[in-house]
């Protein structure tokens, strides 16, 4: 009978905590939120300089920036330039910063800040439209040399990205012939090459790429050569043949746009300068997912203020497995069966010791009143009703008083839940004319410890950030706690009191 | 610290708390019985239809107003015992043994005035003792006159006699004895002696208190070794019929012996404590596996009791 009827229950429970991890790794995965609390993740801060000398007229400046470059993430975009208008536009497959005024003269500088995060996952989106190559007209003798370059890459080729491949190589100064001597000049290097591949009829353009170094001010950007194979942009590098893109490079500007364009200004320059900062992994994951659309997964989507009252729910349950723990497998009698969950949240707002001194000072003086009450032959439930009132002056006068004789910690007090404090008297009291007061020492000593373990846990900077991060981690909390309810084993406090029975074995 | 470890306690068959609720309590006491056990008004009336004897019922109390007019009723009385319906593990419950004066006297000898038993009244209706702290009535019982050969044994207070029923089988027994420390109460966790009896014969076998052996009386000084309850089939039978009145699987049984109308039920209890075992110095694992493993149980109370008092003097 036991193992049959038990079975599903197993593993029901076992699901239970299968999904609980499951989940968690799944967000810790895909979303990055990180299982310790003091993870840092690198953050490349690129900062674009942009200068200009204003003609005393209107200034309309647009400069490129990225938009999904490869093997990154931007995660903020902020531009500082007073007095100017700002917008960032998408036009035409490129996005750009614009910076407007009516009126400026003499030099003039604007900011534009991004943060980008290393991710090799990061693909630029897919054109919605292959692109076409372009039709590029040749003079002769050019249009001769360019035809016979090309003959000779396609001949040691097969696709567009060994035709790139051998087009560079040929192009080398060390293996250049009559023909590409006839075609080369070093300030047209890169777009010949751009209008070859065009020619071939392989969609080709520039792309401009930042060197990611820690703490470089003034850096330029360097020219890449980009290619579409039929599915995607390809990257080289236009001297080495290289393909792909270095994990240090970013992409600044892809596709046709210029990289700055200023109208009424002369002298227009920009200039990079690049910090790697570290920020702490969970901020990065709350503001990765709010970009991707997956806040509602968390509860970071929540007004602060409900935020943190869920910080402090879903650390209850902790509270309510180390209680559950405490007396079906050690065997700790408490008063009252979850006193001591309320009164180790307390702790968690008064932290432990001025809590500990607060809560003893208001139970004794509590205790005192209660006897006092008990000689008045009140009917319970307005009993009861006295004690609140009666506690509630207690937490007062220790507030008050706590505080003219300087010491904050006094105010804490009110962090008690005043009826569970009543309740808590009244029981002590009734516990002691019954039972006595060893009673209530093993009781309230048993509810105070118990409470202190519940409070080490709840406290720790761990529980809070797995609890609130990973909710679905409260499964696997559920689970045990349900496997506790079917442990029928000794409880550790009956081996001590079933000692006695050593004489009968 | 001593310990015992828990291999060795398996052996013995003891059974402990969490098995005690998740594996009896749990699956062969039916919620709604609970009420039948836990209001002893209800566990009068209905144990009466079974032909099982109670003491006297006295007085209900069940209004605040009622309580002034208790005095009056308690004029006429010599002793009497104040219950809370709902009460449980002996909390509330008040013995007066006589009078002197305008005072009353407790089981402990000591002399109340009227007003302390009003108060106590009040907190009996007021829930203070029930077990869920809901409202509660308070039942005045006529006192049982213990019977003599036994009361010798107690310090003050009524000797009871707990018997753990299973099944309607009488599965573990024991006599309890009051002491001062217990303030005339039978309640083990207060401090009453606790003596074992064999379910066979009704001899007693070992005696703890506070859970641990003693072999005298702490107040009285009496041995506590040769004790034997008279009428011991029909006391295993009375237990017996209190399942068929209930339909609790596992209970405990709380019998007195009184001087002139033989044993009756006291109260019964859905979740009877363990000490019971420390008491007779055996597990009562084994006994209650063998019943559990009876292909055909018996029908009727006298039955299970022949076949308890056989078969368990051994196990």
């Amino acid at each position: 009978m036991t193992s049959r009827s038990r079975l599903p229950f197993y593993i029901a429970v076992f699901l239970l905590i299968a999904a609980g991890i499951a989940l968690a790794i799944w967000r810790h995965m895909e979303l990055g939120i990180p299982w310790l609390t003091g993870e840092q993740r690198p953050v490349w801060m690129v900062e674009a300089r942009v200068d200009f000398d204003a003609r005393d007229d209107s200034v309309l400046a647009s400069l490129n920036v990225p938009e999904n470059p490869p093997g990154f993430r931007v995660l903020s975009e902020q531009a500082a330039s007073p007095g100017y208008g700002f917008s960032v536009i998408e036009k035409s497959g490129s996005r750009r910063a614009e910076w407007s005024k009516r009126h400026a003269s003499g030099p003039q500088t604007l900011y534009f800040k991004a943060q980008f995060i290393p991710d090799a996952t990061a693909e630029p989106a897919r054109p919605a439209r292959p692109p076409k190559a372009r039709k590029v007209f040749w003079e002769e003798p050019q249009a001769t040399a360019v035809r016979e370059i090309l003959a000779q890459a396609t001949e040691r080729s097969s696709t567009p990205e060994s035709m790139t491949r051998e087009l560079i190589r040929l192009m080398q100064p060390d293996t250049r012939t009559q023909n590409t001597t006839l075609l080369v000049a070093e300030e047209n290097y890169l777009k010949l090459l751009e209008d070859m591949l065009n020619h071939a009829g392989i969609p080709a353009r520039t792309a401009d790429g930042l060197q990611l170094e820690d703490a470089r001010r003034r850096q330029q950007l360097t020219q890449f050569l980009q290619i579409y194979n039929g599915e995607r942009w390809l990257t080289f590098n236009p001297r080495t043949a290289e393909q792909g893109v270095p994990d240090d490079l970013l992409l600044w500007r892809q596709g046709a746009g210029s990289l700055l364009d200023v109208i009424g200004a002369d002298n227009s320059e920009v200039g990079f300068s690049i910090l790697r900062q570290t920020i702490p992994a969970l901020q990065l994951a709350t503001m990765q997912f709010e970009a991707n659309g997956l806040g509602f997964l968390s509860f970071y989507e929540l007004p602060i203020e409900e935020q943190s009252m869920f910080r402090m729910l879903l650390l209850l349950p902790l509270g309510a497995l180390v209680v559950a723990f405490m007396r079906m497998v050690i065997g700790i009698r408490t008063s009252g069966t979850f006193m001591p969950v309320l009164i180790a949240v307390a702790f968690v707002q008064t932290t432990l010791v001025p809590g500990l001194i607060a809560f003893l000072a208001v139970v004794s003086i509590g205790l005192l009143m209660r006897g006092y009450l008990s000689s008045l032959n009140l009917l319970l439930v307005s009993r009861i009703s006295a004690l609140i009132i009666l506690v509630i002056f207690i937490t007062a006068g220790m507030s008050i008083i706590g505080y003219q004789m300087g010491f904050n910690t006094g105010m804490t007090v009110t962090f008690f839940p005043m009826v569970i404090i009543a309740w808590t008297i009244e029981r002590m009291s009734i516990l002691w004319e019954e039972e006595g007061g060893r009673e209530v020492l093993v009781q309230g000593a048993g509810s105070l410890f118990v409470a202190i373990c519940a409070y080490l846990l709840m406290s720790s900077q761990l529980a809070g950030h797995l609890t609130f991060n990973f909710p679905e981690l409260h499964l696997v909390v559920l689970g045990l706690i349900l496997l506790m309810g079917q442990y029928t084993g000794y409880k550790l406090s009956e081996l001590k009191r079933f000692t006695p029975m050593k004489v009968y074995d | 610290m001593d310990w015992i470890s828990p291999r060795r306690l398996n052996r013995l068959g003891m059974l402990n708390m969490n098995r005690r609720n998740v594996d009896y309590i749990a699956r062969y006491n039916d919620r709604s019985s609970y009420p039948l056990v836990d209001n002893k008004l209800k566990t009068k009336l209905v144990v009466a239809e079974y032909g099982v004897r109670t003491p006297k019922l006295l007085q209900v109390v069940r209004q605040q107003h009622e309580i002034s007019h208790f005095r009056e009723m308690a004029e006429d009385l010599g002793g009497f015992a104040i219950k809370p319906a709902k009460g449980s593990g002996g909390k509330g419950i008040t013995v007066i043994t006589g009078r002197d004066g305008d005072e009353y006297i407790k089981a402990s000898g000591a002399r109340v005035d009227s007003g302390y038993l009003q108060r106590h009244l009040t907190n009996i209706l007021a829930g203070l003792y029930s077990l869920a702290g809901t409202p509660d009535v308070a039942i005045v019982e006529s006192l049982v006159q213990s019977d003599p050969a036994l009361a010798q044994y107690s310090y003050q207070g009524v000797p009871d006699i707990r018997i753990v029923v299973f099944q309607g089988y009488p599965v573990m027994a024991m006599l309890r004895l009051a002491t001062k420390a217990s303030d005339g109460k039978a309640n083990l966790h207060q401090g009453a002696v606790g003596v074992g009896l064999d379910i066979g014969s009704g001899r007693s076998l070992n005696a703890v208190q506070f859970n641990r052996p003693v072999t005298l009386h702490p107040d009285t000084g009496h041995a506590l070794e040769n004790i034997a309850i008279d009428a011991w089939q029909e006391m295993l039978e009375m237990a017996s019929r209190c399942f068929e009145a209930t339909g609790l699987g596992y209970m405990g049984v709380d019998l007195v012996v009184d001087a002139h109308q033989g044993p009756m039920l006291l109260e019964l209890n859905a979740r009877p404590g363990l000490a019971i075992q420390m008491a007779n110095g055996r597990g009562l694992l084994p006994r209650l596996r063998s019943i559990e493993a009876l292909k055909r149980p018996h029908f009727t109370p006298q039955e299970r009791a022949r076949f308890a008092m056989e078969q368990f003097a051994a196990l």
